[in-house]
Formats: C-alpha cells, structure tokens, sequence
C-alpha cells in the first residue's frame, strides 16, 4: 500500500536543513516558495528515508489572484507519495524555476503549463509550444480565455 | 535563421509547423457553417421498370459491400472494434474489411472526438475516398461535439467539414445502435437513386 507522508514532519526536517526556505505544511501538501523549490525538491529526492525519486505529475491551477503549481512525487523505492505546492502571484510575465535539471519527466510538462497557461520556466532546456497548432493566440486554460 | 547542415532538420519541421497552422486556420475559418444533411434520397428513386430495376441492383450491391475507411480519432473506435469482432461480427453486412486506403472505402464511421489539429487529416480522408461514399457519425462527440462543443480545439460536430448520411448518438453507442444505424443506412442507399448527386 501506498504511504501518503504527512507534510508537517518532513517540514520540520526541511527547515532544519535549509533554514531560509520558509516553508509551509498545509493540509495534505508542503507549500514551498518558489526561489527554494529546486532545493527543496532536491533535498526531498535526495535524502534517505524520504527518495523521491520520480516526479509523477507536474501542473498549474489558475486561482485567479495568484497560480498555484502542483507537483506530485513519487518514490519508487519507497513507495510512498507527496505532493509539493509553489504559489506565483499576478497574472502576467509569470516565471518559476524549471525543475528539469532534476527530474527529466518536467520537460514536456513544463512545456504543457507554459502553453496552456502562459508560465515560463526559467532554466528549461527548449521551451516551446507543442500541442497546439502554430499561430493559436492565448492560453486556453486560464480562467479568462473564453 | 542560417540553414547549417546541424540545424537543417529543425528548420524543416518549424517550416511544417507554419504551414499547418495556417492551414487549420483556414479549415477553422472555412468550416464555421455546418453542412445541411442530404435529403434527396427521400424523394425516393423515380419511376419506371427498367430504371427501378437498375437501381435496386445497384443499391443492393453497394449496401452490402460497404467497407469503412480508417477514421477513429477517439474512444468511440473500441465500440466499432467490437461491433467488427466476432461477438457482433459485422462481416454479416460485408463490412469485415476497414481499409487503410481511402480510395478503396465507401463508409466513413467517424468514432470520435475530433480536434482542429487533426481535422485536415480527417477532411483529406474523406476527400480521398471515391464516390459513392457515405459517412455515418458515431457518438455525441462526431454529431455536435459532446461535452467539449465550446472547447478552444474541437471540432462540433463533423458535419462542419463533411455532410453526413447517419447519426448515431450515444457515448458511446453500443455496438449494437452503431448496427442499427448502419441498417438505416442500408436502407437509405436502397432508396436512393444509383445517378445520386456527389
């Protein structure tokens, strides 16, 4: 059976070890700012007894004041999940730390939530669209694309 | 951009994409109305022996001899891959053979849905295939576009890029309503004239 890890417990462990990631155990997620979420994604991937080693989902959700980035990992050895939650505020020239370098699956997904929700990864290797045809104007799944 | 030998093969697939996508805007733009459904066949076939003789032949030999072409963008295809199978068994009606080529089909059972990326392709399809051909739209998705009718990248309904003879709603339809669709269809092409318009 899968472990779902409880974020208050692994919150405090990552405060200990990097102190100026300010991070936060909400209720089912850790909610990370986005300057340390490579840190701490690599601190989670890398630490024995957490090894998360795969990222099984990476997405965004449009809340209108701010969009939230949803990461799901994943460890195969451990069999256990968590999911990382990273909040960017406003609505325009949107950027977040790509998380390639770290986990190879985030390249296509990076470039799925930078097509459909206008969010630019900095650090990605090739940021392009690709599951729209070329010329359609917009990010259909923001909130205001009608 | 300079084409260098190392970046040759990018340069082509950026010059492919520009060209798609200016030709799903123009299908898009060209596409907006629908297309009215065939009525003549119920005027019925006209009269007179030797014409009516010629026509039930005709018709008899092309209902039961359709054979569908390849077009299944979506789930609907597993419904028609089952009514194809043994337990429904479609060759009863000489349908057993889908043909990869759509010079060789005269049935489109469009099982899907279908997005504005793919349409050109669909609309290629059906412009390959020879006359007499027909097109049976099966699901929600094929008549109107279902659940996704007001999405960025659905097409609503084939009927936008194609007239259609049939639908078959459902989501899916099981095999047996795409059969029974099929039969109208059988008997539209019965009643139908063998000099029909195309």
């Amino acid at each position: 059976m899968t472990k779902v890890l409880e974020p208050s417990a692994i919150a405090a462990k990552i405060k200990q070890t990097l102190p100026d990631s300010r991070v936060n155990a909400e209720s089912g997620y850790l909610l990370v700012e986005p300057a340390a979420l490579t840190s701490v994604l690599t601190y989670l991937k890398t630490t024995p007894g957490l090894e998360f080693d795969y990222l099984s989902m990476l997405t965004a959700v449009d809340y209108w004041d701010y969009f939230e980035l949803v990461y799901v990992l994943d460890s195969l050895s451990l069999n256990q999940i968590m999911t990382v939650k990273t909040r960017l505020q406003g609505r325009v020239d949107l950027w977040a730390p790509s998380v390639v370098s770290i986990y190879q699956t985030a390249d296509y997904q990076e470039r799925e939530t930078f097509e459909t929700l206008g969010i630019r990864f900095s650090g990605h290797p090739d940021l392009r669209p690709f599951l729209l045809w070329e010329g359609f104007q917009g990010n259909p799944l923001r909130k205001d694309y009608l | 951009m300079e084409i260098t030998p190392g970046n040759q093969s990018e340069l082509i697939h950026l010059e492919q994409d520009t060209f798609e996508g200016l030709e799903i805007e123009r299908l898009k733009k060209a596409s907006q109305a629908t297309f009215s459904d065939p009525v003549e066949w119920m005027e019925g076939v006209p009269k007179g022996l030797l014409l009516t003789t010629v026509d039930a032949v005709l018709g008899w030999a092309r209902k039961s001899s359709m054979w569908p072409a390849v077009c299944f963008p979506a789930c609907c295809a597993f419904e028609f891959i089952t009514a194809e199978a043994s337990r429904w068994d479609l060759s009863r009606f000489g349908m057993e053979i889908v043909r990869a080529s759509p010079r060789q089909a005269d049935l489109m059972i469009t099982a899907g849905t279908l997005t504005w990326k793919m349409a050109p392709q669909i609309k290629r399809i059906y412009d390959q295939m020879a006359d007499p051909k027909w097109v049976i739209a099966m699901g929600s998705c094929a008549i109107s576009g279902g659940i996704f009718a007001s999405s960025y990248n659905v097409v609503p309904g084939y009927n936008h890029l194609f007239p259609v003879d049939v639908y078959v709603p459902g989501c899916p339809p099981r095999p047996e309503a795409l059969i029974y669709g099929i039969q109208m269809l059988h008997k539209k092409i019965m009643q139908e004239s063998a000099r029909r318009k195309v």
